[in-house]
């Protein structure tokens, strides 16, 4: 009876103790939407249940391996008892009971994390490899995805190439994106802040790197960066440095190609590339080692056709093959006009 | 050493090199005929399914030149085999076809340390570049392929240490002479050195960049070596199935007389639900990655969206084997557990019939939970409810489990030689990798630990206390059974109490910084979010781990010649493999066995678990 008493009261000690002890060194990160709180409800549950569970599997095995331990000299052996159903139904049920329901507690806190307000702001979102696109419904195109606080907000996702997921820890919500179909996220943040997307599904070499800024501030914040965009989008579309600097924030073209010289090692750097000396390594019919200049037709080519000439140190089927049909042959002219302004 | 160079290991190893090559050029053949390019230019000659032809080729030749197959053949040819082959006395044997059970259980256990060993060593490479922030070493497409490389090797080397473990135990828990298929049983060890050396032949083909999990579209884009991926899984695979069959096959149909259901050791349950698990769910895994392969080499657009495919299919069929696929690691990890708790606190196994259906219960459960793994993929949002139910029913089967063995041990009288430290400490990390598991059932709560360091820690931490640490403990455990000598105990306890505290601080730090928003799969991370000094521990942390694994190597490698002579029942076991000589003699039991009581009635005086029969009877 002693043992039962003791370790009884051992394992309520141990699991208060490592449950405030979870609770003191703060296991997330701030809350940053509407949509964390009940998450976030439900996960202090499941480590409170967790907790008593540790304390209560860990304090009878520690207690048993220090006190029944086998003493010196002693062949004998152990009681013959072979198992009592009565506890086998019980720590069957018991838990059968905890489990259902905590996918119960679970079905709910998923129902008020996808609850739907209808007059949500709409923001498309373009992922791909390796870089985010945010088009606003006022008509302009960004590479932060600035957001009102207190309002919800429906991201209505794509991707252009592979599984991309949109992830930003402080709203504590993940969605995969997906090529040929749209799948939507729906957060309301509700404290201003500077916070991070993250891409949380491997897409290849510069997945690490895909991320970008999301900005939530105030109403009245958020309307004076949409104006100031609208006049910016406004002003760049009149001449075709402007439109091609443009779309190249638009396609994520620096995602890859530097254009202050520095290296990436994906893709060479536009920084002077115009009417300079390229070594190439190999292509559609080009011999390896070939030196071409890189004038108009060759920036052309290289976007419409990445693989035509490949450049010495960079490798294939890296760059999407799609710009000759996503892009119109003046948007591509535009785009040409802006590498060419690098200089 | 001469005996070294012809042995049928090195002999496939050529064999598989030439086979690659005339593969290769008789499918460069076909292509020039049909008026299709022939080769390549730039880095790797042939085209790509001039090299996948050649791999499938070089594989078979590999089997086919150790002579795994050669009965087979002569068989077809209306030839006389033997019945038995005798193995050479030696250590040759083990280079070599043998239909020994014993033997193979060997080879597949050391198979296995060598690929557990080899990914190890791609996770420290790694590991190293992670512990600051910045690209120090690697290139990205390197982390990827070595993070890529790490998960599937290990995986292979794991599946590959079950099949070790189940080979050279559940015949002489039964009490058998053998397996019920001893030439199925070789082939299948033999195509496993073939499957591995695709699998490392990624790292000449470019590497892949998609974690083990290959998803499409990106495994479309990535390099030639993600087909040799592909087909060194398929190949894999072949092993699982046919070795799943061949279990079964035996344990229903070669028991020892009085041995019932529920008078089978317990861990030929666990090693019954593994089987059924690996021998009906690998081919799908199979099936996933062949079409992958056949939308890369045929244009096939079963996921490819523009074509009207669906890449969350791929998802489906890939998880769907893929989950279950952890039962298969952890059930006869689990069943170890079961097995050797009572031979040390001196008590019948608690519940031994709860214990032996909780096995069934996981690895039915397991079939049905596969899209937990896709709660945030874009499926059906509706369906992630019951397979939020059906994840966590998966619970209570495991915790009667960890009740039972709770039960067990509380006041027994408990000795802790190096196989129960080891056995405690998989009941220990075990716990921490279930207890994080829940979390990541229900759907709100998995939104944001899905795909974090969260999960990284959670899944290391039930593939090492639910396989690695019971697998060192059955090491520990059977070695002398194996060698006739016993393991060095006080290196034995410096293994554990180094590995120990190493990886409990790195799985708990992954946890930590995955709930802090440290993503998975990651080469570089941002200073900015201060998890520099976590991963410098977690970086040291692995290198404690690999220390003590290399004592855990040196270890084996004397003791085979060194270790204390241990002939006898060196644990004080009821079970009928310590009741003869160690070594086990070559067709295991000279006597057949009955069983008259129960497997784990220790403490009963008098009691016994199986009687031989006398000489004189032999023959009935």
């Amino acid at each position: 009876m002693r043992h039962y008493v003791i370790t009884g009261v051992l394992v309520v000690v141990l699991a208060i103790a490592t449950y405030a002890g979870l609770m003191v060194i703060k296991l997330m990160p701030v809350e940053a939407s509407a949509q964390s709180i009940p998450i976030d409800q439900l996960w202090n549950i499941e480590i409170a249940i967790i907790c008593f569970l540790f304390a209560l599997i860990m304090v009878p095995l520690v207690y048993s391996l220090i006190v029944f331990r086998r003493k010196k000299g002693d062949t004998s052996d152990g009681p013959h008892i072979e198992g009592n159903n009565t506890l086998e139904i019980i720590w069957t049920v018991i838990p059968l009971i905890i489990v259902l329901v905590l996918a119960y507690m679970g079905t709910y806190t998923l129902g008020d994390v996808l609850a739907v307000d209808p007059n949500a702001l709409q923001i498309n979102v373009t992922a791909r490899q390796w870089s985010w696109e945010f088009d606003y419904p006022e008509g302009f195109t960004s590479t932060e995805l600035h957001l009102p606080v207190n309002r919800q907000v429906v991201l209505n996702m794509q991707s252009t190439d592979v599984i991309h997921s949109f992830f930003v820890p402080q709203f504590r919500m993940k969605q995969d994106i997906l090529p040929g179909r749209i799948t939507t996220y729906r957060v309301t943040p509700d404290l201003i802040g500077t916070y991070q997307v993250e891409c949380a599904q491997l897409c290849g070499l510069k997945h690490s790197y895909m991320t970008a800024p999301v900005i939530v501030s105030s109403q009245a914040d958020y309307d004076s960066w949409v104006q100031t965009q609208l006049a910016a989008a406004a002003v760049a579309a009149q001449t075709p440095l402007g439109r091609g600097q443009q779309l190249v924030a638009k396609y994520g073209c620096t995602g890859c190609h530097s254009v202050d010289g520095s290296s990436t090692g994906i893709a060479p750097t536009w920084k002077g590339l115009y009417q300079s000396q390229v070594k190439l390594s190999g292509g559609t019919n080009v011999a390896p080692g070939t030196v071409v200049t890189a004038n108009e037709a060759y920036l052309i080519e290289s976007i419409v056709n990445p693989s035509a000439k490949i450049v010495n140190g960079f490798q294939d089927n890296v760059m999407p093959k799609t710009f000759g049909t996503v892009l119109s042959q003046s948007q591509i002219s535009d785009i040409v006009t802006y590498i060419e302004s690098l200089k | 050493m001469k005996k070294f160079f012809t042995s049928a290991l090195l002999r496939g190893l050529l064999w598989q090199l030439i086979g690659w090559v005339v593969g290769a050029w008789f499918l460069t053949g076909i292509r020039v005929l049909m008026g299709l390019n022939a080769f390549v230019t730039g880095q790797y000659f042939f085209t790509e399914p001039a090299w996948v032809f050649g791999g499938l080729v070089g594989a078979l030749s590999y089997v086919a030149s150790t002579g795994a197959m050669t009965d087979w053949f002569k068989r077809a040819k209306g030839e006389e085999v033997p019945e038995h082959r005798e193995d050479p006395p030696g250590w040759e044997k083990y280079l070599n076809v043998s239909l020994d059970h014993k033997v193979i259980g060997v080879q597949y256990t050391v198979t296995a340390l060598f690929l557990l060993c080899v990914g190890g060593l791609f996770a420290m490479i790694f590991r190293t570049e992670l512990a600051h922030s910045g690209l120090q070493f690697l290139t990205l497409q390197e982390y990827n392929t070595f993070m890529s490389l790490h998960g599937i090797v290990m995986i292979v080397g794991i599946l590959l240490g079950v099949a070790g473990l189940m080979n050279y135990l559940v015949p002489m828990l039964i009490g058998a002479q053998d397996m019920a298929f001893p030439r199925l049983n070789a082939f299948s060890y033999w195509v496993a050195p073939p499957a591995a050396i695709l699998l490392l032949s990624t790292l000449v083909f470019g590497g892949f960049d998609t974690g083990w999990t290959g998803y499409p579209p990106l495994s479309e884009r990535a390099p030639l070596g993600m087909q040799m991926f592909f087909l060194g899984v398929a190949v894999a695979g072949w092993a699982s199935i046919l070795g799943g069959i061949n279990l079964i096959v035996s344990v229903l149909r070669m028991r020892a007389k009085g041995m019932t259901a529920f008078r089978m050791p317990i861990f030929v349950w666990a090693a019954i639900a593994t089987s059924l698990i690996s021998s009906t769910a690998t081919q799908l895994i199979g099936l996933s990655f062949q079409m992958v392969m056949f939308q890369r080499l045929f244009g096939m657009g079963f996921f490819d969206s523009d074509k009207g495919g669906n890449p969350i299919l791929f998802q489906h069929l890939f998880w769907f084997y893929s989950h279950p696929a952890v039962y298969v690691f952890v059930l006869p990890g689990l069943g170890i557990i079961s097995e050797l708790v009572p031979v040390f606190v001196r008590k019948p196994l608690f519940g031994y019939r709860f214990v032996a259906m909780s096995s069934l219960g996981i690895a039915l459960v397991g079939f049905l939970v596969w899209a937990h793994h896709m709660f945030v993929s874009g499926m059906n949002p509706y369906l992630r409810i019951p397979f939020m139910f059906s994840t966590l029913l998966v619970a209570v089967p495991t915790g009667v489990k960890f009740f039972s063995w709770i039960a067990t041990i509380w006041k027994g009288k408990i000795e802790m030689p190096t196989p129960m430290l080891f056995v405690l400490g998989g009941i220990v990390v075990f716990l921490l990798g279930g207890l994080s598991g829940p979390p990541n059932a229900t759907v709100a709560t998995d939104l944001h630990l899905q795909n974090t360091y969260w999960i990284v820690g959670h899944f290391h931490d039930t593939m090492f206390g639910g396989y690695i640490y019971p697998f060192f403990a059955a090491i520990y455990y059977w070695f002398p059974k194996v060698t006739g000598r016993k393991m060095n105990e006080k290196l034995g306890k410096i293994h554990f109490w180094l590995m120990t505290p190493s990886f409990l601080a790195l799985t708990l730090l992954m946890m930590r910084v995955g709930l802090l928003g440290m993503r998975r799969r990651v080469a570089d991370y941002d200073p900015a979010l201060g998890f520099d000094t976590y991963h410098l521990i977690m970086t040291i942390a692995g290198y404690l781990i690999a220390i003590s694994v290399l004592i855990f190597l040196y270890n084996l490698f004397i003791s085979i010649k060194n270790g204390e002579v241990a002939t006898g029942n060196v644990w004080n076991s009821r079970s009928p493999e310590w009741l003869v000589p160690s070594p086990m003699p070559v067709h295991n039991y000279d006597r057949p066995f009955e069983v008259v009581g129960e497997p784990y009635d220790y403490g009963l005086p008098g009691s016994v678990y199986v009687r031989f029969e006398d000489k004189t009877s032999k023959g009935h």
